[in-house]
C-alpha cells in the first residue's frame, strides 16, 4: 500500500490532498446545514401551511345568507339570483366577522353601468343600455331595485336586451319588420332568457312568402325559390337583420 | 430590481400591438446578456489552448498559457452577473443544496465547480508547477510564500515529474474539451429548451452558442496577444497570429453557417410564430442583428480575412486588419447574445405585440454595471499575468 | 431484583412516552392543510364559458383584493382580454381595464365580424413547464393539482416566468420572488370558491373538482366542446374553455 503511494508522482499527491480537503469542507458544510433547509418535502409542507394561513377577504355567498335571509329570498326570485352578494358589495369578510364594520354599498350609476353599459363585445341578449340616453339624470336604483332588478316597465320591445340587433335592423331593408315577424317567442323568454329561446323560421317557404317570384308583396327583391340556393335555408347565407340590397331594381335575381 | 413604476414609465408607451399584461416588465436584463458572453469567452479560450495540447498545433504554443489565464480570469468573474441579477442572491446556495434535477439552470453549480477545479485550475497548476518551484526560490518574502502556496509545497523538479506533468495536461485537456462544451452548451440549452418562446426554442441553440463562443474566445486571445506583446515591446509571432486567424476564419464560417441554417429553416417551415418573429427582426432587431451581428460581426471580418489570404498582404497590414477584425467580432458576438436574450423578450407570447428594451444607465442591471463587469476580467487577468507570467522570464529559466 | 424490575419498568415507560411523543410531533408536522382537509381527495380545475363573460373585470379586482396583488397594470394573477375580429381577418386584442368602461370608445365597429371577452389566468398545468425549469424546486405541484411558489425558497431567477407560455407569472416587486394565481389555495382548502369565481356576475367561471361526479364543473365538461390554450405545447392545462375562438392565443 505504502509502495503505491511512494510511486505516485509528488504532484498527484499534492493535488489529491487539496481535493480531499475540498471534499471534506463541502461534506462538513452540507452536514452543518439544518435538515429543514435541505429537505424539499418539508419546504413544501411549510409552503402549504403558509398559503392556507393567508387572510381571507371575501366571505362567500353562503356567509351572507346566514344573516340576510330576507334579502336573499328577494334576490333568488329576481334576475340577480346568480350573483354573489360580494359581486356588488365588495369584500365583506370583515363585515361577516364583525357586523358593525359595514360592507360597501355603491348606489351610483357607475356601479350598474359597469356591467350594463352597452359594449359590443358583450354577449347578445345581455341586458345593456346606453347610459347617455337612458335616464341620464336619475340614479339606477331609483327605478331598479338591485336585489330584484325588475325594470319598472316590462320591456315591450326586444331591443331592450337585443339593442345591437335592433340598431342593425334599423338601417337595413328589414327596418319595417317587427322582430315578431320572423321570431316566435314565449313570454317566459323575458324571465329565463337562456333557457327559453326564441324560434327562427325552419324552412325556405317562410322567406318565400315575400321573396318568391310569385309573392304578392311589392317592394321586395325576388328570386325563383325553386332553384335559388336549393338545399340551404335562406339565413344560412343571408343575414336577416342586415340583408344585402342588390341594385338590380326589381329584376329577378339568379 | 425592476419595479412596476419602471415598467409603466419606460416600457408601456413603446409597446405595439397586444402583450400579456405580465410581460410589461422584462424579466432578464443586460446582466443575463453578459453571463453567456463571459462563459463563451471562457470556453473559446480553452478550446484554443486545447488545440495546442491535444491537436498538437505547434504554432499556437506562444498563446497557450495566455489562453488558460484568460479562461480563468473570465471564469472567476462569470458568476457575478448572475448573483447581481437574482432576486435573492443570499439564497443562491440552494442551487447546490437542493437543485431541481429537471432544470437546466440547476446544472450551473456543478458544471461551474467541475470546470473550474477539475479542468482549469488543475491544468494551469500542472502547466506552471515547475516554474512555481523555481520562482519561489528566486523571490523574497511575500511572493516567495505566494509561490510556495501556489505550488502546493511541491519540490520535485525532475524530468520524470515534468513528463508526468505533460501527460496529465494532455489528459486534463481531453477531459476539458467536453467540459468546456458543457460549460457554455448548457447555457444554450437553458434557452433552447424553453418551448414557450419560439425565438429561443431550437435544437441548434446550444450548438450556435458553442460556436459563437469559440469565435469570441479565439478573437479575444488574438486581441490580448497582440496588445500584450506590443506593450512588452516584443515581436509578434506572425506564424502564431496567422494560425489563430486561420482558426478564427473557419470558426466564423461554421458559426455563420449554423445561424444561417437556423434562419433558412425558420423561414422555410413558416410556423405560426414566423409573423411576429419577422416583425421582431425588422422592427426591433434590425440594427443589432442585421448591422452589428451579421454585417459588422461576421461579414466584414470574413471579408477581411479572405482579402488577407487572396492579396497576400504584408505583415504590418495583416496585423492592423486582424486587430480590426477581432474587435468587430467581439462586438458581433456581444450583439449575438443581446439578440438572443433581449430579442427573445421583445415580442409577446400572444404573438401579437412587440416591446422595447429600455437600458438603464445606472442601477444593478444598467449600462455602467455592464461596463464594470466587462472590465473586471481584464483586471483579474492583469493580476494573473503578473503572478503567473505566460512568457519566459529571464530569471525563470529552469536549472 | 426490585431495582432491575424498577429500571425495566421506567425504561419501558420512557420508551412508550418517546414513541407517543414522536407520533404526536409527526402528526403535527404532517398536517399542514386546514383540519379535516385531505388534498389527495381533490383535483381542482376551472371551466370558463366565453359566451357568458361580459368583461366587467370584477374578477380582476377581486383577485387583487384577495391576494394583495400590486394594483398597477404590470402585475396580474388574472386578467381579461377583448378580441375584435374584423371582416378582413385582422384581429385586435386589448386588455380590459376594470372599471374603465365608459372611458374610451370600444374598438368594435361595423367591420367587426366577431367580438368577445376572454378571461385568462394560470392554467395550473398538469405538465407544468414552470415546475420543470425552476433550478431550486421552489415552485411545485400540490397533491390536489395546484401549482404553488415557495416564496421562502425562490431565488428570483425568473426562469419560470420565461418558461410559462401563458404569461401567467410575474415577479412580485415586494418579495422579489415569482408569483402567480394559486386558485386562491387558502380559500379552496376551506371549501370556499376562488375570489374570481365568487364575484363573477354571469357564472362565466366555473370551479370545482375535476373528478367530482356531480358539480357545475362536471356539467360544464359534459355539455361543452372544450379547448385549452396552446394545446400544441402539451402543458395539459386544467383551465378549460368552452366556445373558445381559434384566434385566441
Amino acid at each position: 500500500m505504502t509502495g503505491f503511494f511512494k510511486r505516485l508522482p509528488e504532484a498527484v499527491v499534492r493535488v489529491g490532498i487539496v481535493f480531499l480537503l475540498f471534499i471534506t469542507t463541502v461534506s462538513f458544510a452540507r452536514w452543518m446545514i439544518p435538515a429543514s433547509l435541505k429537505n424539499g418535502r418539508e419546504h413544501r409542507t411549510a409552503t402549504v401551511k403558509r398559503e392556507t394561513a393567508k387572510a381571507i377577504h371575501y366571505a362567500g355567498a353562503d356567509a351572507c345568507t346566514e344573516c340576510h335571509k330576507e334579502i336573499n329570498a328577494v334576490k333568488t326570485e329576481g334576475y340577480h339570483r346568480n350573483l354573489s352578494c360580494e359581486t356588488c358589495h365588495g369584500a365583506a369578510k370583515n363585515h361577516a366577522e364583525d357586523p358593525d364594520v359595514k360592507a360597501r354599498t355603491d348606489k351610483i350609476r357607475e356601479a350598474c353601468t359597469r356591467c350594463h353599459m352597452y359594449d359590443p363585445s358583450r354577449p347578445t341578449g345581455f341586458p345593456q343600455i346606453n347610459p347617455v340616453v337612458h335616464n341620464p339624470r336619475k340614479q339606477c336604483v331609483e327605478c331598479h331595485k338591485p336585489h330584484s332588478p325588475k325594470p319598472p316597465h316590462v320591456p315591450q320591445e326586444c331591443q331592450a336586451c337585443h339593442g345591437q340587433i335592433a340598431r342593425t335592423k334599423e338601417v337595413s331593408p328589414h327596418v319595417d319588420l317587427p322582430c315578431t315577424t320572423c321570431h316566435t317567442v314565449d313570454v317566459q323568454h323575458k324571465v329565463s332568457p337562456r333557457e327559453v329561446r326564441a324560434q327562427i323560421p325552419s324552412d325556405r317557404s317562410f322567406c318565400a312568402k315575400c321573396h318568391s317570384i310569385d309573392s304578392p308583396v311589392k317592394e321586395t327583391q325576388k328570386v325563383d325559390i325553386k332553384t335559388h340556393g336549393e338545399k340551404y335555408l335562406c339565413w344560412q347565407c343571408h343575414y336577416p337583420h342586415e340583408p344585402e340590397l342588390h341594385s338590380y331594381g326589381t329584376k329577378t335575381l339568379p | 430590481m425592476h419595479t412596476a413604476a419602471h415598467a409603466m414609465l419606460f416600457l408601456l408607451p413603446q409597446t405595439t400591438g397586444y402583450i400579456f399584461p405580465n410581460e410589461a416588465e422584462m424579466p432578464w436584463s443586460l446582466l443575463i446578456v453578459v453571463y453567456p458572453y463571459l462563459t463563451g469567452l471562457v470556453a473559446g479560450a480553452f478550446i484554443l489552448a486545447s488545440l495546442v495540447k491535444v491537436f498538437n498545433v505547434k504554432e499556437l504554443q506562444p498563446v497557450y498559457r495566455l489562453s488558460l489565464l484568460t479562461a480563468l480570469a473570465f471564469l472567476l468573474i462569470a458568476p457575478l452577473p448572475l448573483l447581481l441579477h437574482l432576486g435573492h442572491p443570499e439564497r443562491s446556495y440552494e442551487i447546490f443544496l437542493t437543485p431541481n434535477l429537471t432544470s437546466a439552470m440547476a446544472m450551473f453549480g456543478f458544471v461551474y465547480a467541475w470546470y473550474l477545479m477539475v479542468v482549469l485550475l488543475l491544468e494551469i497548476w500542472f502547466t506552471y508547477r515547475r516554474e512555481l518551484i523555481v520562482w519561489s526560490q528566486g523571490e523574497r518574502t511575500v511572493m516567495k510564500v505566494v509561490y510556495r502556496v501556489l505550488s502546493l509545497f511541491s519540490v520535485d523538479t525532475s524530468e520524470e515529474s515534468a513528463a508526468f506533468d505533460r501527460k496529465a495536461i494532455k489528459v486534463i485537456t481531453i477531459v476539458g474539451i467536453p467540459s468546456a462544451f458543457l460549460l457554455h452548451g448548457y447555457v444554450g440549452f437553458i434557452f433552447g429548451s424553453v418551448k414557450a418562446n419560439p425565438w429561443w426554442s431550437s435544437v441548434l441553440m446550444p450548438i450556435v452558442f458553442l460556436f459563437s463562443a469559440i469565435v469570441s474566445g479565439i478573437a479575444l486571445v488574438t486581441f490580448l496577444y497582440m496588445v500584450l506583446t506590443t506593450l512588452r515591446r516584443e515581436r509578434i509571432n506572425m506564424a502564431c497570429l496567422d494560425k489563430m486567424a486561420s482558426f478564427l476564419f473557419y470558426a466564423v464560417i461554421l458559426d455563420f453557417s449554423l445561424e444561417f441554417l437556423d434562419f433558412i429553416h425558420r423561414l422555410y417551415e413558416s410556423e405560426e410564430s414566423i409573423k411576429i418573429l419577422s416583425e421582431l427582426v425588422m422592427n426591433r432587431l434590425f440594427f443589432s442583428l442585421g448591422v452589428i451581428q451579421v454585417l459588422l460581426g461576421m461579414f466584414v471580418p470574413l471579408g477581411i480575412m479572405v482579402l488577407i489570404r487572396v492579396l497576400r498582404l504584408d505583415e504590418e497590414l495583416r496585423k492592423l486588419l486582424y486587430f480590426v477584425a477581432v474587435i468587430l467580432i467581439q462586438l458581433g458576438i456581444f450583439a449575438t447574445r443581446w439578440n438572443v436574450v433581449i430579442g427573445g423578450q421583445m415580442f409577446s407570447k400572444s404573438f401579437r405585440g412587440l416591446m422595447e428594451y429600455k437600458a438603464k444607465i445606472g442601477g444593478m442591471d444598467g449600462f455602467l454595471m455592464t461596463l464594470v463587469l466587462l472590465v473586471l476580467p481584464f483586471i483579474v487577468l492583469t493580476v494573473l499575468i503578473k503572478v503567473l507570467p505566460p512568457w519566459d522570464r529571464p530569471e525563470s529559466v529552469a536549472r | 431484583m426490585e431495582r432491575r424490575r424498577f429500571l425495566k419498568k421506567s425504561l419501558t415507560l420512557l420508551a412508550e412516552a418517546g414513541v407517543l411523543g414522536g407520533i404526536a410531533t409527526a402528526a403535527k408536522t404532517a398536517r399542514a392543510e386546514p383540519k379535516g382537509y385531505d388534498p389527495s381527495k381533490h383535483r381542482y380545475g376551472m371551466g370558463i364559458q366565453i359566451d357568458k363573460c361580459i368583461g366587467c373585470g370584477k374578477c380582476v379586482e377581486a383577485c387583487k383584493e384577495e391576494n394583495n396583488v400590486p394594483r398597477d397594470v404590470a402585475h396580474f394573477r388574472t386578467w381579461v382580454e377583448r378580441y375584435v375580429i374584423e371582416q378582413d381577418g385582422g384581429v385586435v386584442v386589448e386588455r380590459v381595464d376594470p372599471g374603465s368602461s365608459g372611458s374610451h370608445e370600444p374598438i368594435p365597429n361595423e367591420n367587426t365580424v366577431r367580438t368577445f371577452f376572454v378571461p385568462k389566468l394560470c392554467n395550473q398545468c398538469d405538465n407544468p413547464p414552470c415546475v420543470q425549469v425552476c433550478p431550486v424546486g421552489a415552485t411545485f405541484k400540490t397533491e390536489d393539482g395546484v401549482i404553488l411558489v415557495d416564496a421562502d425558497r425562490c431565488i428570483g431567477c425568473r426562469y419560470c416566468i420565461q418558461a410559462c407560455p401563458y404569461g401567467a407569472r410575474y415577479l412580485n416587486p415586494l418579495t422579489d420572488t415569482a408569483d402567480k394565481c394559486t386558485f386562491c389555495y387558502h380559500r379552496i382548502t376551506k371549501g370556499l370558491l376562488p375570489a374570481c369565481v365568487e364575484v363573477c356576475p354571469t357564472q362565466a367561471r366555473i370551479f370545482g373538482d375535476i373528478d367530482s361526479p356531480a358539480s357545475p364543473l362536471a356539467r360544464f365538461r359534459r355539455m361543452n366542446k372544450l379547448h385549452v390554450l396552446k394545446p400544441s405545447l402539451n402543458t395539459e392545462p386544467k383551465v378549460q374553455y368552452a366556445d373558445l375562438d381559434g384566434e385566441v392565443r
